[in-house]
């Protein structure tokens, strides 16, 4: 099936889906966290935008809902969030060295790869649309969790947390045109909350070690003590 | 069914009313009155599915059948005799300075939500639902770990996050794989109701299934505590209050091994392969073996039991993953039995190193002429769980040993390694602390060790002869799970 | 007849250019809140570079004074490659794509010359710095290209074109990657604002204009017009291939002239959205060129790649 005979809303998932996908890897290779927070409320707001546009196309008020909770919380909320974090604690001069970009880069391209890779047997069912957006979401949620590895910060760390449910809620808005209401209210009361204990957490962790590098949470290993 | 809800809705109001009004009442008692309620009304609803059978709610949001309704108890029977240890323990903390009034506020109202995520988890029909209250879980114990505030359980509470919600994430995309593979052949609002799936398993796509499993398992493995993916679960059970690792180890462990079967039991409707039950006794057995590997190089008591929790629930995992009757009918009686005897364990725990002052298991010495009640709840917790013959876990061990056997017998002596392994691993620990001479300056603790005695007694009774209404309970999840029944 | 068109389109792009880049500068400077030349301030000063001597240095070669009419009409030359105001020309169905990368490479390749022909250090540095970006720009410019080959099936610009309007409005992921690269490239290429600065002539920072620090004159005026014509090109490029809507397929004096109003709505567009992003955004540090053009060949790539495995039937 080439892509001039599909529809305008299958052409839409997909251009959406490479988009997604392109913010991804452009959060992977960033150094600077104002600029990771951006890239990231991109994203969000990609995934809003898609979300409008599968209830839009496909009639499913319910959609509305959930395009307007994932504006206001992965857009808005979460974004603003860290970046108060990132300007309260003096860290938006610093721009953290990836020492190991160009292999951390690699690592997402194989990851995409991978993903196709996993995803494959699902061809055989259906159209290579749903492989394509499935197989985009899942290296989302890889690359977030790259994204984690590779970065020290703590706002870093969910800024990936995040992009992995963007991974997940994009699967979910392609694949399956949404999941049921409930499941989709409950997924998003989860974020927020986790939001908010991020939020407490980024507190704590600096009361404690008065910095949010992650690298310094080493206290507790196998034999110590 | 009104037991159903009400069992949802009392573990609510304690919320509720823990964050508001909490102050003003004896918190550590009205808690132990909550979980007391929540118990009869759960054992109404045993009696009730076990005379009609299974209850599907009217709006098919809930489902009780006899799987989880033996977990609904056990989960509320071991919130009601941690809650009774809970208060005493918690209350010498706060004497110790350690705590503050909100905190202790924090506390009990996060017991609540996590007993109200664990029986959400057990009673939806819905996998969706599941996986957010799963996910509630996590966000409600994740501030518990991180109850005193100092830089280590800090790092605990962060780790123990940031692991979950990764790995719990993978489970959200295998369930949206399996909400994906329903909506082929179903209605979409109702295409993620267990009951709907469960029926039409048959037509499922089983390439789809199998590739949602792995992320399921995945992801619920990391709340099982699977290794390589358990390396939250030490820190997260040393860290936090004693009450919270009995409960984390006795209770969520169990509920995410819970979501991790009824998800094998669709791919096992829809394919034919065993390709999940491989999986799982491959993990499972890693689990078990690194497990009791670990437990020698421990000098922290909770570390310690955390990995023995990491061990048996590999065992439990390895047991499920053999499927066939006699294999899922050990594993369920060795969840029961591992709950009872790990939080037994972790309450006596809990009270040694209040004896001692510390956690490191150099500092504890000679518990048994310091408190010999303490001392000796240790000992015969541990000899429990190691495996010794008058107690249930013998039993369990011996089943999952014995269907290994017949299935797979080239495991069994990994299996034989494993447990003995474990078992010097806990006692080169175990015996210096309880004998010895009463070291200087550690005194007795006000301690209540009716859960410990409650808890193990209820072993012992399992290991010598288990009653006829529970083997029957037993057989008949037994029958939903595996197709057949074991006797 | 259609050589006649053919020839018509070409002067309109030599003609134009200077408009482009004055509508440009009128743009940029209301957005800055300056007074802005006269749209018609380029002419002016092509006019009267053109009546002024040429002053040549004494060292300078031959080379020297013959470059500007190469670079000239180099680019003169590439622009008949490009569709204009119609598809379907015999100039570009004769050549294809690649001849027109070829032919600014050609340019580029005597500017360069000449610039380090004086032996200044300005015009060594600066040609230094233009082949070094240039031999990064390059590959991303025809990663960019081939994407859109790929889905026509052809390297003919004029066919690509034709293809895409024909197959109406389709959205495709690899040609956002591929619009966002050639943007990218165009940018770097013509020397705009994150690469270079065309305003100015800090010592430090500079690259085009460090090359052509040595000529006066007419020569000054064909090089400065080159340039015009070169940034008018990517423009037309950018506007035609990805939104061709407009362009005139058949010979008739309204589809031509319809065709020629399209395109000037589009190149001032453009030329809006360029004078914001310039306005917005500051140069960058000369070494982080690379990167930023290694970004433009990923999404390049990306395009590609997104076209084999996103759009390829199966």
């Amino acid at each position: 099936m080439n892509i001039e005979q599909t529809d305008f809303y299958t052409q839409a998932i997909l251009s959406m889906a490479a988009l997604v996908g392109l913010t991804s890897f452009l959060m992977l290779g960033q150094g600077r966290l104002l600029r990771l927070i951006f890239v990231f409320a991109l994203q969000g707001l990609l995934l809003t935008l898609t979300t409008a546009l599968a209830a839009y196309s496909l009639d499913n008020p319910h959609l509305y809902i959930s395009a307007a909770l994932t504006l206001v919380l992965k857009v808005l909320f979460v974004p603003w969030m860290l970046r108060r974090e990132v300007l309260l604690m003096n860290m938006h001069r610093d721009v953290q060295a990836l020492a190991n970009k160009t292999t951390v880069m690699l690592g997402g391209a194989s990851l995409m790869v991978f993903s196709y890779y996993v995803l494959h047997p699902i061809v055989q069912t259906t159209s290579p649309v749903m492989l394509n957006a499935l197989a985009v979401s899942l290296s989302v949620v890889l690359l977030g969790m790259l994204l984690m590895i590779s970065h020290r910060q703590a706002v870093a760390h969910v800024v990936g947390f995040m992009s992995i449910e963007n991974g997940l809620f994009f699967a979910a808005i392609v694949a399956t045109k949404g999941m049921p209401m409930v499941v989709e209210l409950g997924v998003a009361f989860d974020v927020l909350v986790a939001a908010v204990l991020f939020g407490i957490f980024f507190l704590h962790i600096r009361t404690s070690i008065d910095s949010l590098d992650v690298d310094l949470l080493n206290r507790l290993n196998e034999v110590d003590k | 069914m009104i037991a159903a809800y009400l069992v949802l809705l009392i573990p609510f109001i304690g919320i509720v009313f823990f964050a508001i009004a909490g102050h003003k009442t004896d918190m550590g008692k009205f808690n132990i009155w909550l979980n007391a309620v929540c118990l009869l009304a759960t054992v109404w609803l045993a009696v009730n599915v076990l005379n009609i059978g299974t209850i599907l709610s009217p709006n098919k949001a809930f489902l009780i059948d006899p799987f989880n309704v033996y977990l609904i108890v056990l989960t509320a029977f071991v919130g009601f005799t941690t809650s009774i240890f809970s208060s005493p323990y918690m209350a010498h903390e706060k004497e110790l300075g350690k705590l503050t009034d909100n905190r202790l506020k924090l506390y009990y109202s996060m017991y609540q939500g996590f007993m109200l995520a664990m029986y959400l988890v057990l009673t939806t029909n819905n996998m969706g639902i599941m996986w957010v209250a799963m996910e509630g879980a996590t966000l409600a114990t994740v501030l518990l770990v991180s109850l005193y505030r100092t830089p280590e359980s800090i790092e605990a509470a962060w780790k123990y996050f940031i692991l979950c919600g990764v790995g719990i994430a993978q489970a959200l995309f295998g369930t949206i794989l399996l909400y994906y593979a329903a909506v082929q052949i179903g209605d979409g609002e109702n295409a993620l109701l267990w009951s709907v799936l469960y029926e039409n398993a048959a037509h499922l796509n089983p390439e789809i299934l199998q590739i949602a499993f792995v992320f399921l398992l995945i992801g619920y493995g990391t709340k099982i505590g699977l290794v390589p993916l358990h390396n939250w679960l030490p820190d997260a059970h040393s860290e936090g209050p004693t009450p919270m690792s009995a409960v984390l180890s006795g209770l969520l462990l169990n509920d995410a091994l819970y979501a991790v079967v009824r998800n094998k039991m669709l791919v096992d409707g829809a394919s034919h392969n065993n390709m999940a039950g491989y999986l799982m006794m491959g993990f499972g057995l890693l689990s078990f073996l690194v497990g009791a590997l670990f437990l020698h190089r421990q000098k922290d008591i909770k570390r310690l039991f955390s990995y023995s929790s990491i061990e048996h629930m590999g065992m439990m995992t390895f047991a499920f993953g053999i499927g066939g009757p006699m294999a899922t009918f050990a594993a369920l009686l060795h969840m029961t039995v591992h709950s009872l005897t790990k939080s037994a364990i972790f309450v006596t725990v809990g009270h040694a190193s209040q004896v001692a002052g510390s956690q490191s298991m150099g500092k504890i010495r000679g518990l048994i002429k310091t408190q010999p009640k303490v001392g000796w709840g240790l000992l015969i917790g541990t000899i429990a769980i190691a495996g010794f013959p008058p107690f249930g876990v013998f039993t369990s061990e011996f089943l999952v040993l014995l269907a290994t056997m017949h299935g797979y017998p080239w495991l069994a002596p990994l299996l034989l390694l494993g447990i003995g392994i474990a078992f010097a691993g806990l006692f080169r620990h175990i015996q210096p602390m309880v004998y010895g001479d009463k070291p200087e300056g550690q005194l007795p603790v006000k301690a209540n060790l009716w859960p410990v005695i409650i808890h193990l007694g209820l072993v012992l009774w399992l290991g010598l002869a288990i009653p006829s209404f529970l083997a029957h309970w037993f057989s008949q999840a037994t029958l939903l799970i595996s197709g057949s029944t074991p006797l | 007849m259609n050589w006649l068109i053919a020839i018509l389109q070409t002067t309109l792009f030599v003609v134009l250019a200077p408009l482009l880049a004055g509508w440009l500068k009128w743009c940029k400077c209301h957005l800055q809140n300056r007074k802005a030349p006269s749209l018609l301030q380029p002419y002016r000063d092509l006019i009267k570079l053109t009546k002024k001597q040429p002053v040549v240095s004494e060292q300078a070669s031959w080379l020297f004074i013959k470059a500007p009419y190469i670079i000239f009409s180099a680019t003169v030359l590439a622009a008949t490659v490009v569709p204009l105001i119609a598809v379907d020309l015999p100039t570009s169905a004769s050549a294809d794509v690649i001849v027109m990368v070829g032919f600014f490479a050609f340019a580029r390749f005597f500017l360069a010359l000449a610039g380090l022909d004086v032996g200044t250090a300005f015009g060594g540095m600066g040609s230094s710095r233009e082949m070094t970006i240039s031999s990064l720009a390059e590959p991303a410019m025809l990663m960019a290209v081939f994407t859109l080959t790929m889905t026509a099936s052809t390297t003919n610009l004029s066919g690509a074109i034709a293809h895409v309007l024909h197959e109406g409005l389709v959205l495709r992921p690899s040609f956002v990657f591929a619009l966002f690269a050639l943007i990218l490239v165009a940018i770097a290429e013509t020397g705009r604002v994150p690469v270079d600065n065309p305003a100015t002539h800090l010592e430090l920072t500079m690259i085009h204009e460090a090359m052509i620090l040595e000529f006066s004159g007419r020569h000054l005026a064909l090089i400065e017009w080159a340039s015009q014509l070169k940034l008018m090109l990517y423009g037309v490029l950018i506007a035609n291939i990805f939104f061709p809507w407009g362009i005139a397929e058949s010979f008739g004096a309204s589809a031509l002239g319809y065709g020629l109003l399209a395109i000037l709505g589009k190149l001032m567009l453009l030329a809006v959205f360029l004078a914001i992003a310039e306005t917005l955004v500051a140069k960058m540090r000369l070494f982080r060129v690379q990167e930023y053009l290694s970004f433009a060949y990923l999404l390049g790539l990306l395009g590609m790649l997104s076209h084999i495995i996103l759009e390829a039937s199966r």
